[in-house]
């Protein structure tokens, strides 16, 4: 049974207030053998605490199942990229090294590739998935697109990605302010801000020029 | 407002396959890509659930066409009749010899085999084993199937020899006032 067309999913990071129940509720999901899917990015631990939830926002056009050498990536009918079938999966982590969101994880001890199913065997009823039910502050969110308009008139949801030339679409929607200029979250240019990931990139990108308070 | 977000390029098309990265038609695309679609339904990836599923349903298909036939079997109505059909007079055959007839109308030939002075016997005429004629060999005691030199007993319709296993299905005959009656056909047993 396909999840249904009027549910979507919505991250509002700004809300994260990095309790982790997110990361406690996953593990409990059946189709997650125990494990947590999602990650819990702190966006720059030595001088904030914001964190950011990453759970999988199931591109239209999947990088991870593009690289997949095995073809054991497979996406559902409602747009839900699954878990790596475990008859086909090499464990060769093409699929976690290739994801630009950095969701697959490799379960080394079943050799199995694991992603974040959006709760397959909840979502595919019509509940809520684990995260989005725990979720306090519900920076993870699960509910129809005019429920969001109504409870966030702030916030707008986006669904497109841009990393460099590539952009992605996802069905998963990440919320932006409403008066945001633009449509398409520029995920790359966060690199040349000043303060995030500012120590490590600008040895690496020499041409970036220097930012702030250095 | 908020619907034209999912619009920026156009509707999702899941049904249509894999949207590739580079946008372009499937039909310009490398053919690995074809061969290998991302999408489940497309993929034909048959999950364990289904491949059980299958099993489990077609087993039990087997199972109840089995207990048809056994149902079918126990409850077959006999053409027996007291009265029967005559096939022959008595006196229209010598000791050894046979003759041909169909029993009940439009069946497959039985032959009818006059084993003594006053018996006979009668039997498919089909070979259990593919179908061929079988011929008398009277002065053996048996039926010859030539195809595949089968052998059966003239007595009991039972294989002896060859390839087959079944015995030939017997037609039941009465003799009365000259003439050799058929009242039923028994099944083939082995």
């Amino acid at each position: 049974m396909p999840v249904p067309d009027a549910l979507e999913f919505f991250i509002d990071p700004g809300r994260c207030i990095g309790c982790q129940a997110c990361i406690q509720a996953c593990t409990e999901c059946d189709t997650h053998k125990g494990q947590s899917m999602i990650q819990l990015d702190y966006v720059d631990r030595a001088h904030s605490t914001q964190t950011v939830p990453v759970v999988c926002l199931h591109c239209d056009s999947p990088t991870c199942a593009e690289v997949c050498p095995a073809d054991a990536i497979k996406r559902t009918e409602d747009g839900i990229v699954q878990t790596a079938r475990k008859p086909r999966c090499i464990a060769c982590n093409n699929c976690v090294l290739a994801c630009p969101f950095g969701v697959p994880k490799m379960q080394t001890k079943m050799n199995l590739m694991m992603k974040c199913d959006m709760c397959y065997d909840r979502t595919s009823v019509g509940l809520k998935p684990w995260c989005a039910s725990v979720c306090p502050s519900q920076a993870l969110a699960f509910g129809t697109r005019e429920e969001m308009a109504r409870l966030r008139p702030q916030a707008k949801p986006v669904n497109t990605f841009r990393f460099g030339l590539q952009t992605i679409r996802t069905k998963v929607n990440i919320m932006v302010p409403r008066d945001a200029s633009s449509d398409i979250v520029d995920v790359t240019a966060a690199m040349h801000e000043p303060t995030i990931g500012h120590e490590i990139l600008d040895d690496v990108f020499l041409g970036v020029p220097d930012g702030g308070d250095a | 407002m908020i619907q034209s977000q999912r619009g920026v390029e156009g509707p999702r098309d899941l049904d249509h396959g894999t949207v590739p990265p580079d946008g372009r038609p499937l039909a310009d695309q490398p053919k690995w890509r074809q061969d290998f679609p991302i999408d489940w339904a497309q993929d034909e990836y048959v999950s364990r659930r289904e491949l059980v599923k299958f099993m489990v349903l077609t087993s039990g298909a087997l199972a109840a066409g089995q207990l048809w036939i056994v149902l079918k079997s126990l409850f077959r109505q006999s053409p027996a009749s007291a009265v029967g059909t005559p096939i022959a007079r008595v006196d229209e055959l010598v000791v050894g010899g046979a003759k041909t007839f169909t029993y009940p109308e439009g069946s497959t030939p039985r032959l009818l085999v006059r084993t003594g002075a006053a018996t006979f016997v009668a039997y498919d005429q089909q070979c259990t084993h593919l179908l061929c004629p079988v011929v008398p060999a009277f002065e053996v005691g048996r039926l010859h199937c030539p195809c595949h030199n089968g052998w059966f007993d003239l007595e009991t319709g039972r294989p002896v020899a060859g390839p087959p296993q079944r015995a030939l299905p017997r037609v039941l005959l009465q003799v009365r006032n000259g003439t050799v009656y058929a009242t039923g056909v028994e099944d083939s047993k082995t």
